[in-house]
């Protein structure tokens, strides 16, 4: 089969089955439903995975297979095509998002089994797949674009699926909008670079980039790739528009796991890593998406402290996950970004699917105060939650341990990097580790504190199955980036496998130094051990004291309000911008649009008017006014022939 | 013989109609006959040669041949589509409106058919007299059609419309006239050929308001900005459209507002480059303001066709501002979002008809929940509201895109500005969506006394059309582009001294000398 056609199967394979069960909306068997949207999304799996082993057969330098359908818009110098690329980066990209992917569809079977408009949802679903794919693939930023404006549009739809409920529909209304800020400055940064380079071809882009950096803030690579950065922001839930990300929980619990954890929301890093040499460039750029990745982190872990909902929990976790690898972008380590954004698509997605499977058990309850000693009804799920638990926290030698400890250490280490970066990074592991384990503490450990009523129980394989598999890839999944620290004392020295096959499209941050391997160790003992101490004593206020928390939190007063209502964010968007545009537009309507320029045209017209009443007036037919007239007339130009 | 064709076959459709003994029958054979009107551009369509910027398939006799004037037809890629979306949009205005329409049907029909050659003429006429003329006819259907079948207060809609509307193009007669003059004293011979004025070098002097060029460039301005409608000479819309029956909201929205559009660019940009350029950033300025203050009165509307009218003139807006960006991208998304706003704003007002009709109202507070009551509707409304918001793979996003991307190159000031509109616009279509169709059942929606039906196989047909160019136009964008692509070239690139040809006539004879005028005659316009 041709690469042409293998790349088209990959993509439209999940288009098609939109099309088919988008065309039977009115069916309810999810079975059937489930079957086409599921065997699209594999069919693209395979697909993605046989083009991958092309690629490995390839020589290193040469390791892309670009594929181009059609010129989509061409004026003047403006060349789009609808091209599409695999190289090292979307290899990996596009392997985790149909991979995770299918494991959802296959697990949405049995979680929206008795939901009405489940042809409509495993269309969207189909859909979401497609878009993400442009997005993932395409070979420049408009089909880029594409794919960014697709995703977000399905996310709305999903978020919204349940729109008889006005909440619901008001989340994705909110999810699109907030999105939309976002890409707003996707575009203007699609502008700057275009006329900068005068192309949108990422790999024409980093190929022109100059060797040197911008040191200026004005400076055309900077202010696109920080309008760029913008756009990500949006997506992928940072400081300042990661608003949307919690209210959109409001959707199914796969599409949570699916849209708003694993694949979607990882579309900003995956943005910057495709650009790294033009991030390289900008300094100043790198600069703050470090910091803003670094105060997400510990922000939005903050938030999760303080949450009672299970899903609300894996939100703000999620945004602070995001947080750690915006920070590792930004001190130029784009493989850990990379590295991470892979490892928690793994373990979050399957936390999102293990608490569908809780909340499926416990009659769409999401209430963490009203679960507890989950254990023993849904052993299956505990024990796959509890690898992803695991994996979260940075235990090793699960997932999460390998691609967050390589973050930190080069969040110190890096010649972009600071001690404050690292510190950032640690203090959001520790509340990582708190919130994750207060969690699994309220949901699975300790006493039962749900109704008699409720009689929990396993979720079905269907549903099981993707949790197993999940599971075993957040155990081990992070094995194939080892730092040389680690490997050099095991059996074998296994290569860094994910270094060596990202090294020729990745660029490092010039000046690295060789560091001390006693710094590193030292540095990954401080933060496990501080990961430990934290769990530990979120294990002992939650399962063996279960008052203390309480007292705390009252003890906090205001501090403690203040996080549990996520920092009034919400409300000061409203009170300072959503508000006043609402009042600020009344306005216009009312005073200048009504009773300015409308009423202006009304004396325009009056006047007209009037000066035709007057006119009329004057000729009356009246011969007696005539004649005077006629009598002023004449003594008005006596008078003005005598006068002068 | 095809322009006449295209621009008279719909008069003679009229008279047909107005001659045609049955009366059941009327609705079908208007329809047939604007299908033919269709096929017939289709042809037009076939022959158009899109390597070259020169007028074609020209047809060209003396008139008044004392004053100069022709009776002069011409195409190239400016009008090419415009003509298209025209005659494409007619069949679709008469199927959607087969029932909204329901007394003096003859009458309405009749009026449909004379506005189509009005504007077809008005895109096609390439001597002034004979364009004003087809301008000022266009009126006048659109008077009657609003004034005969609108709603409660539509004598004060139409009279302000054709009064609005009016003022402007009289003061370009008075131009048009003084051009004419213009060319007598340059070129020896009186002419109102488009050609002749394009030879004509008038003086322009920057910074002082009543010089010649500037003047003669406001007049035309002003006739086509109330047209468009730019800001703020706008208010005539929104009462027009919440006034005029769906056909009539579509037909003016879909084709009439272009004619200000197009007027810019086949008259005012090419005749008065100077003037053009030293006053872009008045009409980028307006332009920009537009699409803002457009944007944010929808958002405040209470009635659905209100929202869709103000949509307009934040539409209208970017297509001002590409224009006056004078490069290929701005100039290019201007040209192909007139085209997009036929579709996405002829498809709203069609969509805004079709449940109007069922429930008698337009306030969005009363409706609710109406996707889980009408699926087909829901979506038809939702392919046209991604497209007005601009989503990629619609036909609205080239538009915009490249309209920003343009106004970015000019003067990325403004284009910062533009930009909010992007957001702007998913404002105020995704929250009135949410409105009418998410959320618990409005009053209108679960009334059981009247209940609602999806839509019928008639309305299917109506929007199914709408809906495929909004994919087609968003995805093959060059398949269209391509056939203007000869003549916004030579616009872009020529600006400064535009010249339009005959194909197949590039010696023009005697009329090919430009003469610049004396100062004398300067001195005297001062």
């Amino acid at each position: 089969m041709s690469q042409q056609t293998l790349m088209a199967i990959l993509i439209f394979a999940p288009l098609v089955g939109f099309f088919i069960n988008g065309f039977r909306y009115k069916k309810h068997s999810a079975e059937v439903a489930g079957t086409i949207a599921t065997g699209a999304a594999v069919i693209s799996f395979i697909s993605a995975l046989l083009m991958v082993i092309d690629l490995i057969g390839l020589p290193a330098e040469e390791r892309r297979i670009s594929v181009q359908f059609f010129d989509w818009i061409t004026i003047e110098k403006l060349k789009v095509v609808a091209g599409f690329t695999i190289d090292q980066i979307s290899a990996i990209m596009v392997l985790v998002v149909t991979g995770v992917g299918s494991l959802i569809h296959l697990f949405s079977i049995g979680y929206m089994h008795h939901d009405e408009g489940v042809a409509k949802y495993f269309a969207y679903l189909n859909l979401f797949l497609f878009n993400m794919l442009l997005l993932i693939l395409g070979d420049n930023l408009l089909v880029m674009f594409v794919g960014w404006e697709g995703v977000g549009l399905c996310s709305y739809l999903l978020i919204g699926f349940w729109f008889t409920d006005k909440q619901k529909a008001t989340a994705g209304m909110k999810a699109f909008i907030t999105n939309r800020v976002g890409d707003a400055a996707f575009l203007l940064g699609m502008f700057v670079l275009f006329l900068t380079f005068g192309t949108l071809n990422f790999q024409e882009i980093n190929h022109l980039v100059p060797l040197t950096s911008e040191l200026t803030w004005l400076a055309p690579i900077t202010m696109g790739t920080l309008f760029l950065f913008i756009g990500a922001t949006g997506k992928s839930a940072q400081i300042p528009l990661y608003v949307w990300l919690p209210d959109a929980m409001a959707g199914p619990t796969p599409v949570s796991a699916l849209i708003h954890a694993a694949t979607m929301v990882t579309a900003g890093v995956y943005m910057i890593v495709r650009l790294n040499p033009l991030f390289m460039a900008a300094p100043n750029t790198m600069m703050i998406i470090a910091t803003i990745g670094g105060l997400t982190a510990v922000m939005a872990a903050s938030i999760g402290l303080t949450q009672w909902d299970i899903k609300k929990v894996l939100a703000y976790s999620t945004v602070s996950q995001l947080g750690y690898m915006f920070l590792a972008c930004g001190v130029g380590a784009f493989g850990a970004a990379l590295f991470h954004l892979m490892t928690h698509a793994f373990f979050k997605a399957l936390m999102f699917l293990g608490s569908g499977s809780v909340i499926h058990a416990m009659h769409e309850e999401q209430d963490i105060r009203k679960m507890g000693g989950l254990k023993k009804y849904l052993p299956h799920t505990y024990l796959t939650f509890l690898i992803g638990w695991l994996a979260i926290i940075g235990v090793p030698p699960f997932a999460g341990f390998f691609s967050k400890d390589e973050i930190l250490w080069q969040a110190f280490h890096s010649p972009r990097g600071h001690w404050v970066f690292w510190a950032m990074g640690a203090l959001g592991a520790v509340m990582t580790a708190f919130y994750m384990t207060r969690l699994m503490a309220l949901t699975f450990w300790g006493e039962s504190r749900f109704s008699k009523k409720i009689h929990p129980h396993e979720s079905p394989m269907i549903m099981l199955i993707p949790l197993f598999v999940l599971a075993i890839l957040s155990a081990i999944g992070g094995w194939i980036g080892i730092p040389h620290v680690i490997s050099e004392i095991l059996p074998g020295q296994p290569g860094n496998f994910l270094e060596t096959w990202l090294e020729p499209m990745i660029k490092t941050v010039p000046g690295t130094e060789h560091a001390e391997p006693s710094l590193e160790w030292g540095l990954m003992g401080i933060s496990v051990m501080l990961a430990a101490i934290s769990a530990m004593t979120a294990y002992h206020f939650y399962v063996k004291d279960p008052s203390k928390p309480k007292k705390i939190a009252a003890s906090l007063g205001k501090l403690y309000d203040v996080v549990y209502n996520k920092y009034y964010v919400d409300e000061g968007y409203f009170c300072g911008i959503i508000n006043p545009l609402v009042r600020l537009s009344k306005g216009i309507w009312f005073y200048i649009d009504v009773n300015f320029i409308d009423k202006t045209t009304y004396v325009i017209s009056d006047l007209v008017r009037g000066s035709g009443l007057f006119v009329r007036g004057i000729q009356n037919g009246n011969i007696q006014q005539y004649a005077m007239y006629i009598g002023l007339g004449v003594v008005a130009t006596m008078t003005y022939v005598l006068m002068r | 013989m095809i322009l006449s064709a295209v621009t008279f076959l719909p008069l003679i459709f009229a008279l047909a109609l107005a001659f045609w003994p049955n009366e059941r029958t009327l609705r079908h054979l208007a329809l047939g006959f604007a299908v033919i009107e269709f096929l017939a551009s289709l042809a037009m369509l076939a022959q158009f040669d899109s390597s070259t910027a020169a007028l074609q398939m020209v047809e060209k006799f003396p008139w008044i041949e004392r004053f100069g004037i022709s009776y002069f037809l011409g195409l190239d890629g400016l009008s090419l589509w415009l003509v298209l979306l025209t005659t494409f949009i007619m069949p679709i205005v008469l199927l959607g409106a087969w029932n909204a329409i329901e007394n003096r049907v003859k009458g309405f029909l009749i009026s449909v058919f004379v506005l189509q050659t009005a504007m077809i003429g008005t895109f096609l006429a390439m001597d002034a007299i004979f364009f004003y003329l087809f301008w000022e006819l266009s009126l006048v259907p659109m008077y009657f059609m609003i004034g005969i079948w609108g709603g409660q207060r539509r004598i004060y809609a139409t009279v302000k419309f054709f009064i609005y509307t009016m003022f402007g193009s009289v003061l370009m007669l008075i131009a048009i006239i003084y051009l004419m003059f213009l060319t007598q004293e340059t070129l020896g011979t009186m002419s109102a050929s488009i050609l002749d004025f394009y030879k004509l070098k008038i003086p322009f002097v920057g910074g002082q308001f009543f010089t010649l060029q500037t003047l003669l460039f406001f007049a035309f301005a002003l006739a086509f900005a109330i047209k468009v409608p730019v800001f703020p000479f706008h208010t005539w819309l929104p009462d027009a459209h919440v006034e005029a029956p769906t056909p009539g909201s579509v037909i003016l929205a879909g084709v009439m507002l272009k004619m200000g559009t197009y007027g810019f660019m086949r008259w005012t940009i090419p005749l008065f480059p100077e003037a053009s350029e030293y006053w872009a950033w008045l009409f980028m300025t307006v332009g920009v303001v537009g699409i803002v203050y457009g944007a944010l009165v929808a958002m405040v509307q209470p009635d659905i066709k209100k929202l869709v009218a103000y949509s307009s003139v934040s539409h209208m807006g970017y297509i001002l501002l590409g224009l006056f960006t004078f490069n290929h991208f701005g100039m290019s998304g201007s040209l192909y979002q007139m085209l997009n706003h036929g579709v996405s704003t002829g498809a709203l007002f069609l969509l805004v008809g079709m449940i109007y009709e069922r429930t008698h109202s337009r306030e969005i507070s009363k409706y609710g929940g109406l996707a889980s009551v009408l699926p087909l509707f829901t979506i038809a409304f939702f392919v046209i509201t991604l497209s007005s918001i601009a989503v990629p793979m619609t036909n609205g996003f080239i538009g915009e895109f490249l309209i920003l991307l343009g106004s970015f190159k000019a003067e990325p000031a403004f284009a910062y500005v533009a930009v909010t509109g992007v957001i702007l616009g998913a404002v105020y279509m995704l929250w009135m969506f949410k409105r009418v169709f998410f959320g618990e059942k409005g009053e209108l929606v679960k009334d059981e006394h009247h209940p609602l039906h999806d839509l019928s196989l008639r309305e299917l047909c109506v929007l199914a059309p709408m809906v495929l160019m909004v994919f087609w136009m968003g995805l093959f964008p060059n398949q269209f582009l391509d056939l203007s692509k000869a003549s916004i070239d030579h616009l872009v690139n020529d600006r400064t001294n535009y010249q339009l040809v005959i194909k197949g006539q590039n010696d023009l004879g005697p009329e090919t000398k430009t003469a610049a005028i004396s100062t004398q005659k300067t001195g005297d316009a001062q």
